[in-house]
C-alpha cells in the first residue's frame, strides 16, 4: 500500500510538468483573447483593455501562471467564451459520453484481442492465427476515422443495422433523467428498455470502430508473448511432470504471459484517447474530444487547455492502475521500477 | 563489407520467405513514384471545379468518380500523395535526427541535463500523443509545416528514450574508453565512435514509425488542422466525403481511403522487414 502511496507521490512532478506545459501552450495560442472575450473586434481599445485587465492578459507570465494554479486549486478551469459556461461544467457533462464510448471499446478491444492472440499462439500457422495476422495488420493499416465511415457505409447505409450516425441517442427518444451520465446505466436505472437499446445501437459502431484500433497492438503482443511462454522451460517441465495441457495453458502460460500485454494496455490506452477525438468527429459523439475540437477552431483557450489537462490526468491514473495490475500479477515486481 | 552482404542474405531470405515483402517493396516504389511524378500524369487538374458533373460514380473518364465540386478524385488522390509523403518523412527525419543527438547526448553526459530532459520527455508522454500534437497545431498554427513539427515532437520522445538508452550502455565499453585515452574528445567520440553504433536502432524506430506519422498527419488533417480545403491531401478529403458516404457516395471517402491504408500498409510491412535486416534478435 505504501508503494502505491510513493508511486501516486512520483506522478506529481509529472502532473505538475502537464500542467505548466498546458498553461506555455495555450498562451502561446493564435489570436487575442481579450478582443475573442469583448465579443467584437470593432469594440474601442479602451474596452477591450478593460477586459485584458479583468481576464488578467496585462499581467507577466509567471503572475499569469499563479494565478491559473490558484483558480486550479480551488476547480477552477475557467469560462469557455463559445458556450458561456465555466469549463469544468462542461467538461463534466461530456466526460461520461466520452468515457462511456472509450470503456465500452476498450473493454470489446480487450476481451476480443486476448483470446484471439491465446488461440493464436496455441495453434501457430491455423485459421484462427492467419485471423489475427489479418485484423491485427487492419487494425494498424486503416485509421480510425476510415474505419468508421466504411462501418457506417457498411452498417448503416448497405445493411440498414445500424441507426443515423448522429449522437448519442435517437434525438425522438426522451433522455432519461442523469444519474451517473452513462445513458447505458442510466436507461437501465430508469427501466427504460427502449431508450437503452436506442443508445446501445448508436454506440455499437463507434465502439467497435475504437476497438478495431485498439485490438491490432493488443492481439499481436498477446500472441507474441504467448508463444515466448509456451517455448519457454518451464511450461516444458510442467509438461514434462504430466500437468494437463489445460492447465499449463491456463494457469501457468496465461498468467506470464500477461504480463507484457498489461504493459501495452498504457500506450493502447493513449492511442485511445487520441483515437477518441476522431471517433467522435465521425459520429457526432457530444463528448469532451468534440468539445476540445470546436474550441480550438474557435481559439477559445479555455476549454482546450482543460481538457488536455483533463487527457493526461487520465492518462496518468490509467498508468498508475497499470503499474498496480503489474504487481499483482507479477509480486516480484517493483512497483518502483 | 562482410557485415552488409550478411544483411543482403538475410533481405534475399525474408522475401523468399515471405512474399508479401515483395507485394509491400512493390507498393513503395509505386508510392514514391506516384509522389514524384503525381502531379505531371495527373489526367485533370486536381483543382479545377466542374459543379456539372458533381458526385459521379466511378467510370471510364473519371476512375474515381468525381467529388461535390466535379473535381476527379483520382487526380486529387495522385497529386495529394506528395504531399502526405513529404509530411511524414520530414516529420520522421526531423524526430530522428533531433531526437537521437538530444538522447546521445543526455546519454552520454547524463547529469542535470539527463534530468531535466528526461523528465521534459515523461511530461510530453503524459499527454495522449495525437491530443498533444493537435494542441501544437493549435498553437504554432494552421499550416502544412506545423503538421510536421507536430508530427515530430510526438515521435520525439521515441528516439530521445532508445538513443539515451544505447548509448548509456556503450559509453562505459572498453573501445569508448580506449578512444578517450587515445586523446579523443567527448564530442568526436559521440560523432565517430557512439553515433553510427545506434544508427541501426534509430534507422528501425524510424522505418517503424512511418505509417503512424502518415496516421497521424492525415487524422490531423481529417479534423480540419493544418491541411486546407481545396489543397487535395488525403485525410481532409475523406473528411470533405465524409458527408456523403451517409447518403451512398462512397468513391469520395473510399479511394484516398484506400490510399491511406496502402501507404501505412506497405510502411508498415516495409519497416518491420527493415527491422528484420538490421536486428534479426526483435523478430517476433
Amino acid at each position: 500500500m505504501s508503494r502505491v502511496l510513493f508511486r501516486l507521490l512520483g506522478a506529481i512532478p509529472t502532473l505538475f510538468g502537464v500542467v505548466l506545459a498546458t498553461f506555455l501552450l495555450t498562451r502561446v495560442l493564435p489570436g487575442d483573447p481579450a478582443i475573442f472575450f469583448a465579443g467584437n473586434p470593432s469594440m474601442d481599445a479602451q474596452a477591450i483593455q478593460e477586459v485584458r485587465q479583468s481576464l488578467g492578459l496585462d499581467k507577466s507570465l509567471p503572475q499569469q501562471f499563479v494565478i491559473y494554479l490558484r483558480q486550479l486549486a480551488h476547480g477552477d478551469l475557467g469560462q469557455s467564451i463559445s458556450t458561456g459556461l465555466p469549463v469544468r461544467q462542461e467538461l463534466m457533462n461530456r466526460l461520461p459520453t466520452s468515457a462511456e464510448l472509450t470503456v465500452c471499446a476498450f473493454l470489446l478491444a480487450l476481451f476480443t484481442a486476448v483470446p484471439l492472440g491465446v488461440m493464436a499462439a496455441l495453434k501457430p500457422g491455423s485459421v484462427v492465427d492467419q485471423l489475427c495476422r489479418l485484423v491485427s495488420t487492419l487494425g494498424v493499416s486503416l485509421p480510425t476515422f476510415v474505419t468508421g465511415l466504411l462501418l457506417i457505409y457498411v452498417f448503416y447505409y448497405l445493411v440498414g443495422w445500424a441507426p443515423e450516425p448522429i449522437g448519442r441517442i435517437d434525438p425522438f427518444i426522451a433522455l432519461p433523467p442523469k444519474i451517473t451520465g452513462f445513458l447505458l446505466i442510466d436507461t437501465l436505472l430508469q427501466g427504460d428498455w427502449a431508450a437503452f437499446v436506442a443508445s446501445a445501437k448508436q454506440l455499437v459502431l463507434p465502439a467497435v470502430t475504437m476497438a478495431l484500433f485498439a485490438l491490432a497492438p493488443l492481439a499481436r503482443m498477446t500472441r507474441a508473448s504467448m508463444l515466448s511462454v509456451l517455448s519457454s522451460d518451464f511450461i516444458r517441465t510442467a509438461r514434462a511432470n504430466g500437468l494437463s495441457w489445460r492447465t499449463v495453458v491456463i494457469t501457468y502460460a496465461f498468467r506470464n504471459a500477461m504480463l507484457p500485454v498489461v504493459t501495452t494496455l498504457g500506450m493502447t490506452f493513449s492511442y485511445m484517447l487520441g483515437a477518441n477525438v476522431l471517433v467522435e468527429q465521425v459520429f457526432a459523439w457530444p463528448g469532451i474530444g468534440a468539445f476540445a475540437l470546436n474550441s480550438l477552431i474557435s481559439l477559445d483557450y479555455a476549454p482546450l487547455q482543460g481538457f488536455m489537462l483533463v487527457m493526461a490526468a487520465i492518462f496518468l491514473l490509467v498508468n498508475l492502475v497499470i503499474d498496480i495490475l503489474y504487481a499483482v500479477i507479477d509480486p516480484r515486481a517493483e512497483l518502483e521500477r | 563489407m562482410t557485415a552488409m552482404r550478411e544483411r543482403l542474405r538475410i533481405a534475399r531470405y525474408l522475401i523468399a520467405e515471405n512474399p508479401v515483402n515483395i507485394v509491400a517493396f512493390g507498393l513503395f516504389v509505386l508510392l514514391v513514384l506516384a509522389a514524384i511524378v503525381g502531379p505531371l500524369i495527373s489526367p485533370y487538374d486536381p483543382l479545377t471545379t466542374n459543379t456539372s458533373i458533381a458526385l459521379q460514380p466511378p467510370s471510364a473518364l473519371h476512375w474515381f468518380g468525381t467529388d461535390q465540386l466535379g473535381r476527379d478524385v483520382f487526380s486529387r488522390v495522385l497529386v495529394a500523395t506528395r504531399l502526405d509523403l513529404f509530411i511524414a518523412f520530414s516529420a520522421v527525419l526531423l524526430s530522428c535526427a533531433i531526437g537521437s543527438i538530444v538522447g546521445a547526448l543526455i546519454g552520454y553526459f547524463g547529469g542535470w541535463l539527463d534530468a531535466t530532459v528526461s523528465r521534459g520527455v515523461d511530461i510530453l508522454m503524459a499527454f495522449p500523443l495525437f491530443v498533444l500534437a493537435m494542441a501544437v497545431v493549435a498553437a504554432l498554427g494552421n499550416t502544412v509545416i506545423n503538421v510536421v513539427y507536430a508530427t515530430a515532437v510526438i515521435n520525439l520522445p521515441f528516439y530521445i528514450r532508445l538513443a539515451r538508452a544505447e548509448i548509456n550502455v556503450r559509453r562505459t565499453l572498453g573501445y569508448v574508453e580506449a578512444a578517450r585515452v587515445g586523446g579523443s574528445g567527448h564530442f568526436r567520440v559521440l560523432r565517430v565512435f557512439l553515433l553510427p553504433n545506434i544508427l541501426s536502432p534509430v534507422v528501425v524506430q524510424a522505418s517503424v514509425n512511418l505509417g503512424w506519422a502518415v496516421l497521424n498527419a492525415a487524422g490531423l488533417s481529417f479534423l480540419g488542422l493544418g491541411v486546407r480545403a481545396p489543397t487535395p491531401e488525403w485525410g481532409i478529403m475523406v473528411a470533405e466525403g465524409a458527408r456523403f458516404i451517409a447518403s451512398g457516395q462512397w468513391w469520395v471517402v473510399l479511394f484516398p481511403a484506400c490510399a491511406l491504408m496502402v501507404t501505412v500498409f506497405s510502411f508498415n510491412l516495409l519497416g518491420d522487414a527493415v527491422r528484420d535486416i538490421l536486428d534479426p534478435r526483435l523478430r517476433t
